[in-house]
């Protein structure tokens, strides 16, 4: 028998040739469009004269906005998109929880019409971001949540107090068992296990860890010495502890280990019952991770104006230490990264939308909504999205 | 087994006649059979050189030798080295057979020599239906009751006078090499057993009766028949499943703690090349991270098409000697 011909070969590689093709294509046709009256002549810049707190009437889109990244705030998301479809069902926006990372590369190959992050762009990635769209990305901040440290010991029933020092050597490999004086000193009056310590930290990348080395990096000489340079970022050179996969992970590992200590977003310490302990703030004080602590850390000094900032080791008195925002990410220039006008405004809406309605529905599942002048700020950032430079907001507005 | 005869019922034979004359099935049936499997020929070849030219980028920034046994992997100070990996993929999956192996030779024995027929059947169903169980629900099971329930005794070895030899050295958190060789030996344990099955089911009858005529005991006809002739089928099913435990990703990922760390002790946390592709694929964001990654994939693979090419090699040569138990 024959097995093998060139003319046959032939025949697979244009079948296989055919299927890449089909793989590789990966837009699809631009959707009919609405076209509105062009109005760059008459309408300006200015939206001051906007009530940005009233959700504007939808515009004239059906069909869907796709969005990708952190998970940290997936549930409220997926909680906001639910209500936002029963208002307007005839757009259907998704997010899909890939993390963080994934969030901002699928919004720089602008594959998703809004990206989500637990950490503001560096300069580098908007650099990228720019360049490949020619535009730039805009942070929209949408609400808080903390990082606690959650941990294993069955004879301790006390809430325990972390100094930024332990948790630094803690998490370092420095302070190995759980009488160590570093821990001991900070909680009188309680009996701790000579238990030897096992740390749990993420074994993906994630926002969560940016959050929690930024912090350590800021208060922690030993978590800086020991880490050098790379001593922040989604993913770390943990110099011990076992690996767990994503905050569920974690959260289990460190239920199934005695004597573990990691650290994980408060909704699902909370969601999961997990002991968590407090944190000492700047001031000194010890901190309970709660909504009106994350909401104390929140209120923010100074508000830059590209909304990018940290608010961990917060200044104020009863804030918790370890809060932070994260954000979704959208271009400016909507005309640079579509070809459908409609779609672009009804990503406005949505972005107006869950910063007036979705903000109230925050608290309800564990996260802190923005303070007032956040918010405010957060809407004029949302009016300067564009549409070749007109604010979209203007068309909204009628 | 005995060889049946095929005869078709008249009736049959007629139709297949008739269909004959009028036929265009054979030809579409021979053109579709060459088409998917020269397309499956392609599929695979084009899989290794493409990935094989992704990892390739990686050696512009980490020397393959470096990458290969570097001992350190922090992708955050873009260092790359594949040794924990290799090194726990290789720990647990021969841990996993060292366990398999003589089990599942047993559990073979028990079936094929021990139990009545009526049981028989039921037992080889049940270990069969091992493999059934999807390895996510090993993960669970592992990281809910393989990992806290021999801690304790981990920890006493540990404690113990034993814990000065290294490999059982402490502390022992739970998540190990060890519990992840469990975990891989039951999800490895079907494939072997149903493989040695079919070895002691193919000893010539002859032979057993003649050493049964010589008034050989039960033990000594297993011992010096069986065994000898069902070896090459055991060893084809030892590869199988260590072909399967290198590969494990998830029940491993669950259980094994993920620490890219070289440590010598079966009692510590530690990677395999499969449970770190799935750990960090997703949010790879460093510098050479996904070609770093794809490199383990390109490792990986040599790794399980080396047992392979090695096995097929040996168990051509227990064929030869034996003459017996021709299971592939």
């Amino acid at each position: 028998m024959t097995y093998r011909t060139p003319r046959r070969n032939a025949l697979v590689v244009v079948v296989g040739g055919a299927l890449l093709t089909v793989a590789c294509a990966n837009t699809p046709a631009a959707q009919s469009q609405t076209p509105l009256p062009s109005s760059s002549a008459s309408v300006s810049a200015s939206t001051s004269g906007l009530d940005l707190t009233q959700v504007p009437p939808a515009p004239a889109y059906s069909g869907a906005i796709t969005g990708a990244g952190a998970t940290f705030p997936n549930p409220i998301y997926q909680q906001w998109l639910i209500d936002y479809n029963k208002a307007y069902p005839q757009i259907q926006i998704s997010y899909d929880s890939i993390g963080s990372g994934g969030g901002v590369a699928q919004i720089t190959a602008n594959t998703v019409q809004f990206g989500g992050s637990d950490a503001p762009l560096k300069d580098t990635e908007r650099a990228a971001a720019l360049a490949a769209n020619g535009t730039d990305v805009l942070h929209i901040p949408t609400v808080f949540g903390a990082v606690v440290p959650a941990y294993n010991l069955a004879s301790v029933t006390a809430k325990l107090n972390f100094t930024p020092a332990a948790l630094g050597g803690i998490f370092a490999g420095k302070i190995t068992k759980w009488n160590d004086p570093a821990i001991a000193s900070a909680n009188p009056g309680v009996t701790l296990p000579s238990t030897a310590i096992t740390v749990v930290h993420r074994s993906d990348g994630s926002g969560t860890t940016n959050v929690f080395t930024g912090y350590l990096t800021k208060v922690s000489t030993v978590w800086t010495a020991t880490l050098g340079a790379n001593s922040q970022g989604k993913e770390v050179a943990w110099p011990v502890g076992l690996g767990g996969q994503g905050n569920e992970g974690v959260t289990t590992t460190v239920t199934q280990t005695p004597g573990a200590i990691g650290y994980i977003e408060l909704a699902y310490a909370i969601q999961n019952k997990v002991p968590f302990g407090k944190v000492q703030n700047k001031s000194g004080n010890f901190i309970d991770a709660s909504l009106q602590s994350v909401t104390a850390a929140a209120q923010l000094s100074t508000i830059p104006d590209d909304l990018t900032f940290s608010s961990t080791n917060t200044d104020a008195s009863d804030g918790y230490p370890i809060a932070n925002a994260t954000w979704l990410l959208v271009y400016q220039a909507q005309d640079k990264v579509s070809d459908n006008q409609a779609r672009s405004q009804a990503l406005v809406h949505f972005l107006l939308w869950v910063l007036d309605k979705g903000e109230g529905e925050a608290s309800t599942l564990d996260y802190a909504p923005l303070p007032d002048a956040l918010r405010t700020a957060a809407l004029q950032k949302v009016a300067t999205i564009t549409w070749n430079g007109t604010p979209i907001v203007s068309s909204l507005y009628k | 087994m005995k060889a049946e005869t095929t005869s078709l019922p008249p009736a049959g034979m007629q139709r297949l006649r008739r269909r004959r004359v009028a036929g265009i099935g054979d030809p579409i049936l021979g053109w579709a059979v060459r088409i998917l499997s020269v397309g499956a020929l392609l599929a695979v070849v084009v899989m290794i050189v493409q990935t094989a030219v992704d990892a390739s980028t990686l050696f512009r920034h980490v020397g393959p030798l470096q990458f290969l046994f570097g001992n350190r992997w922090e992708p955050s100070n873009t260092i790359y080295g594949a040794l924990p990996f290799i090194y726990g993929t290789v720990v647990t999956s021969v841990l996993a057979l060292i366990f398999a192996v003589p089990l599942s030779i047993g559990v073979a024995l028990l079936i094929m020599e021990y139990l009545p027929r009526g049981v028989a059947g039921p037992v080889a169903v049940a270990v069969d239906l091992l493999a059934a169980v999807p390895s996510i629900v090993y993960g669970f099971w592992g990281i809910l009751y393989l990992v806290p329930d021999p801690r304790p005794i981990e920890q006493a070895v540990a404690a113990s006078p034993l814990g000065v030899i290294p490999i059982f050295a402490g502390p022992a958190p739970g998540p190990s090499y060890l519990v992840a060789a469990l975990v891989l030996t039951i999800m490895i344990l079907p494939i072997i057993t149903a493989v040695s099955r079919e070895a002691i089911a193919a000893t010539p009858r002859l032979q057993r009766e003649g050493i049964m005529a010589l008034g050989a005991t039960h033990w000594e006809q297993i011992r010096h028949v069986i065994l000898p002739f069902a070896r090459g089928g055991i060893f084809a099913g030892a590869v199988l499943g260590l072909s399967r435990a290198i590969g494990e990703t998830i029940a491993v990922l669950f259980v094994i703690g993920n620490a890219p760390h070289l440590a010598a002790s079966i009692f510590s946390p530690g990677y395999t090349l499969p449970s770190v592709i799935a750990s960090e694929f997703r949010e790879a964001n460093q510098p050479f991270h996904i070609e770093a990654l794809i490199a383990l994939g390109v490792i990986l693979f040599v790794l399980s098409f080396g047992v392979n090419l090695t096995a097929r090699v040996i168990i051509g040569r227990f064929e030869r000697r034996a003459g017996g138990a021709d299971v592939r």
